[in-house]
């Protein structure tokens, strides 16, 4: 087990290390710590059974104990053991942004490349659209949303994704338009290679490394839209842990039981952290390729 | 007294991540009442620090190290402060080569000429008023005192700029290829009108420029800089039909000319690395004519009748 | 063109984003719900004619495409229709007590990420590639990552709830009585020379106002120390030096220059602003839009949700041009 994890580790660091190598001391050493944090997050919710000591829907105690070895983050006003209930909201966190961060890729990215590819009225309409959406308060338009389709993981990250497709949209698109008017696109096209062969062959791969800034990003923002949603109770479902319906759960609690907001309230912001953190590192180390 | 500028031995250093680069070294030239010094010589070779440097104008990591620049009988080397801050424009002056960037964007012709004015303990009210009459010495209609300078052509943009170096009717104009950036009909225009000022007011000016051509039109004395150093400094008539040091006339003979059969011959090799340069003269290793003593030590300034040379060829006098 | 016209053209721009949006909020408001009236009654145990009867009444009979440019027109002339919920009450009321609260919570946010941003932004930018510049830079790239609610909770924890030196939360003592004119209560307060109400106004704002302004600050000291680093490197600025202008005045020519792209910036981020005012809301039951969306959504409140997407459109909407406007004004390249 402990063999199997320390493979793991060196491997990520290996190929970690190739991709931030030639960033600043800076930089660098807060692109690693990023990883490291989202990757302790992940690793945290995936062993979740084994970490956690108690079941986190159940009571197992009084309510509203101070941390104490028995309890490392309290009991809430339910009597569950938050620690308990920190580990597993983890999963709930990490598995509607994923779904979300890959929903709104999926979809925003072949629209943003297809319409800005083939242009034309369409083109023009779509993008219209897509600045209106990426211009209201993202969410906002969430809530709504989430709200229609009811409060469950998968619908907040459907919820969430619509809200990203936009700024997929509009990153591809705009990049496309700018390598649409190169030479070696116009040759492509004039020795008659077909447009999605060009789309996936010739422009696609330029546009991997800004895409991936833009996932680490937006990742870290869907975090908090995460967190949002499910503070207003739009994510899920008592009695399933997470994160954000237990800060909201706790802010009534503030002057008798303080300690219950930290824990949900750090998580949250440590994860946008370490995917923000990556992110950066990442619009930095294309910066220097590219710039 | 007729000599308004005086540099002495002037020394500057750029202290750099990698290195120091000696980019001036030991630089001595004068200028009298309304003359025009051309500073000639290639790329890299110093003269616009020599330039920036008679305004205590280097950027960091760039500082006077030695030297003194005399501007009657002020040392603007040992200014500082507020001493220096008024010296800039009042005593010596400057005019850019890019005339398209020289100006702040967002503010009006008329403000900014006003400003030089003002910070120099002019009145308001008065500043506005010589504003018109600036702008009419360098040949611009009063009303572009109300337009912005993306409205203004480069070489109005350049007069602009002359009309701001001459606000307080300084000593010294320093001009830092002042043409390169414009095309040649505009560029006569622009020299003409330097050539009326300094004959007007007895403005001395130093002319940085590349180019050959023009110094050989305008210029009253000539310096040829390379790798730092003047090698060559004197009435312009001298230094052209007669140049002393095998630079000066490498340089001439790079110069094509219209009306002669023989292709311009390019100086092989390239300037030293200033952060290394070599021992001795640093000519020495693209001279034709280089002897032992080159490769040792650097040739002092010599003077030959009106002229000076740094070139040991010369070594006697 | 002139300033006049390029208002008007630009704020023609405005109508088609408005339009999109609500369209979309009508999609998911009146399409995916089903019956929206089953919804929030929450029950199938209504006899069909009763049923019917309440559709007629409320006009969720007509078909679609009559619901949608009916609603449109009537919001036009600044009839929101009424609650579903609490029958016969109209939104638009409601709408016009609540919104000068986001408004006055988004301008004091707004505000306060504007002195943060530029405050930090200004220093970084002087002091390049010291220390002090790299803090900054991080403090910008990472103060988004905040979660508002957190922040929140943690200012009311030490504020409040410690310290005791501001409330929990609300707009004002509701002990102190205040004479209302334009909603809000900071303006009014001092309008109408009520002291004891404007220190409650205030005392009440700070926390909300800081917790948004911090998370939104951040952009700001990017942009501006970028710039400034631009700026203080070009040719007019060593040229301004040249002349012997003091060194003060050439770092308010810089500063002048280099705030231009902020201004745009924070027209671009209002729609951060509002998302984020709305957290903020329900983290300090600040009685505004937002509180009142959350309120809505679990009623399901359908008319009052869609009326409050409309609004918001048409707020971002005119602030973008707001912002455009104030951009042509600050650079007049764009102008001539």
């Amino acid at each position: 087990m402990v063999e199997v994890v320390t493979v793991v580790a060196r491997k990520l660091r290996l190929g970690l290390g190739s991709l931030l190598g030639d960033l600043p001391g800076a930089a660098r050493k807060l692109a690693i710590a990023g990883t490291v944090i989202v990757g302790v997050i992940i690793a945290m919710a995936v062993f979740a059974p084994l970490i956690a000591p108690y079941d986190p829907t159940k009571m197992v105690d009084s309510p509203l104990l101070p941390p104490s070895a028995k309890h490392l983050l309290g009991t809430d006003m339910l009597g569950r053991d938050m620690f308990s209930r920190i580990v597993y909201g983890g999963r709930i966190v990490l598995w509607v942004v994923a779904l979300a961060t890959a929903l709104s890729a999926a979809i925003g990215i072949p629209l943003g490349l297809l319409s800005g590819y083939h242009g034309g009225k369409t083109d023009r309409a779509l993008s219209m659209v897509m600045d209106a959406i990426y211009a209201f308060p993202s969410l906002i338009l969430a809530i709504a949303l989430a709200a229609v389709l009811g409060p469950s993981p998968v619908n907040a990250a459907i919820a969430i994704s619509v809200v990203y497709i936009p700024t997929y949209f509009r990153m591809v698109r705009g990049q496309v338009l700018q390598i649409k008017a190169t030479p070696f696109i116009e040759s492509a096209r004039a020795l008659g290679i077909p447009a999605s062969r060009i789309m996936t062959r010739h422009i696609l791969p330029h546009l991997l490394p800004t895409i991936m800034v833009v996932f680490s990003l937006s990742a870290a923002d869907a975090v908090l839209t995460e967190a949002a949603l499910s503070f207003l109770g739009l994510a899920v479902r008592p009695p399933t842990p997470d994160w954000g319906f237990d800060l909201y759960a706790a802010k009534g609690f503030i002057q008798s039981a303080p300690w219950l907001i930290m824990g949900p309230g750090v998580m949250i912001t440590l994860l946008a952290l370490g995917l923000a953190l990556i992110g950066e590192g990442l619009g930095e180390k294309v910066r220097r390729t590219i710039g | 007294m007729n000599t308004v500028l005086r540099v002495e031995g002037l020394t500057v250093h750029y202290y750099t991540l990698r290195g120091v680069v000696r980019a001036v070294e030991d630089a001595s030239l004068e200028a009298g009442k309304g003359e025009l010094v051309a500073l000639v010589g290639e790329s890299g070779c110093g003269k616009s620090t020599l330039g920036y440097s008679l305004l205590k104008l280097v950027p960091p990591p760039g500082r006077i190290v030695k030297g003194r620049v005399l501007v009657e009988d002020k040392d603007i080397v040992s200014l500082s402060g507020e001493a220096l801050r008024r010296a800039r424009g009042e005593l010596v002056s400057i005019v850019f080569q890019d005339p398209f960037t020289t100006l702040d964007p967002v503010r009006t012709i008329g403000d900014q000429l006003a400003e030089v004015m003002t910070e120099h303990g002019v009145g308001e009210e008065e500043a506005r008023a010589r504003v018109g009459e600036l702008l009419e010495s360098v040949g611009l209609p009063r009303e572009l005192a109300k337009r912005y300078p993306h409205q203004l052509s480069g070489g109005q943009r350049q007069r602009v700029a002359i009309a701001a170096a001459i606000a307080l009717d300084p000593r010294v104009l320093v001009a830092d290829e002042p043409t390169t950036a414009l095309d040649v009909i505009v560029q006569k225009q622009i020299m003409d009108l330097i050539d009326d000022i300094r004959r007007r007011t007895g403005m001395a000016v130093i002319l940085i420029t590349h180019d050959i051509a023009l110094a050989a039109e305008r210029a009253d004395k000539i310096a040829i800089m390379y790798a730092g150093k003047i090698v060559e400094y004197g009435p312009k008539s001298l230094v052209l039909r007669n140049p002393l040091h095998p630079y000066t006339r490498a340089l001439i003979a790079s110069v094509p000319d219209i009306d002669s059969d023989k292709w311009p011959e390019p100086i092989p090799g390239y300037p030293p690395d200033l952060r290394r340069p070599p021992p001795g003269c640093r000519f020495a290793p693209r001279c034709p004519r280089a002897m032992p003593v080159c490769k040792e030590k650097e040739p002092p300034r010599i003077r030959v009748a009106d002229r000076i040379v740094s070139c040991w060829l010369y070594r006697g006098g | 063109m002139g300033l006049a016209r390029y208002v008007a053209v630009r704020g023609a721009l405005i109508i088609p984003s408005v339009l999109i949006l609500y369209t979309i909020a009508f999609i998911i408001l009146r399409i995916l719900p089903g019956n929206p009236i089953l919804a929030v009654l929450g029950t199938k145990n209504i006899p069909p004619e009763q049923l019917r009867a309440l559709e007629h009444q409320l006009g969720l009979d007509k078909p679609l495409y009559v619901q949608y440019f009916d609603y449109l027109w009537r919001a036009l002339h600044g009839d929101f229709g009424q609650s579903l919920v609490i029958r016969g009450r109209p939104i638009a009321a409601d709408l016009a007590s609540r919104l000068p609260a986001t408004i006055e919570l988004a301008v004091a946010g707004l505000f306060v990420s504007l002195v943060l941003g530029l405050g930090t932004g200004l220093v970084a930018g002087l002091r390049r590639d010291t220390k002090i510049d790299t803090a900054m830079r991080i403090y910008g790239a990472l103060t988004y990552t905040l979660f508002i609610p957190w922040l929140g909770l943690m200012f009311q924890l030490v504020f409040s709830v410690w310290l005791h030196w501001l409330p929990v939360s609300g707009r004002i003592d509701p002990r102190v009585h205040l004479r209302t004119i334009t909603g809000l209560y900071l303006l009014d307060s001092l309008l109408t020379g009520n002291w004891a109400a404007f220190k409650s106004a205030l005392a009440h704002i700070v926390l909300p106002a800081l917790t948004l302004g911090i998370v939104l600050s951040g952009p700001y000291t990017r942009l501006l120390r970028n710039n400034l680093a631009v700026v203080l490197d070009s040719n007019f600025i060593l040229a301004y030096r040249a002349h012997g202008v003091r060194e003060k005045r050439i770092t308010w020519h810089a500063f002048r220059n280099a705030i231009i792209p902020v201004v745009t910036y924070a027209g671009l981020q209002f729609a951060l602003l509002l998302g984020g005012a709305v957290l903020t809301e329900t983290t300090f039951d600040w009685p505004g839009v937002g509180t009142y969306l959350v309120e809505k959504i679990q009623y399901r409140d359908y008319p009052a949700i869609q009326a409050v997407i409309l609004v918001f459109a048409l707020i971002v909407g005119l602030i973008s041009l707001i912002v455009d406007i104030i951009y042509a004004y600050l650079d007049p390249r764009i102008r001539y």
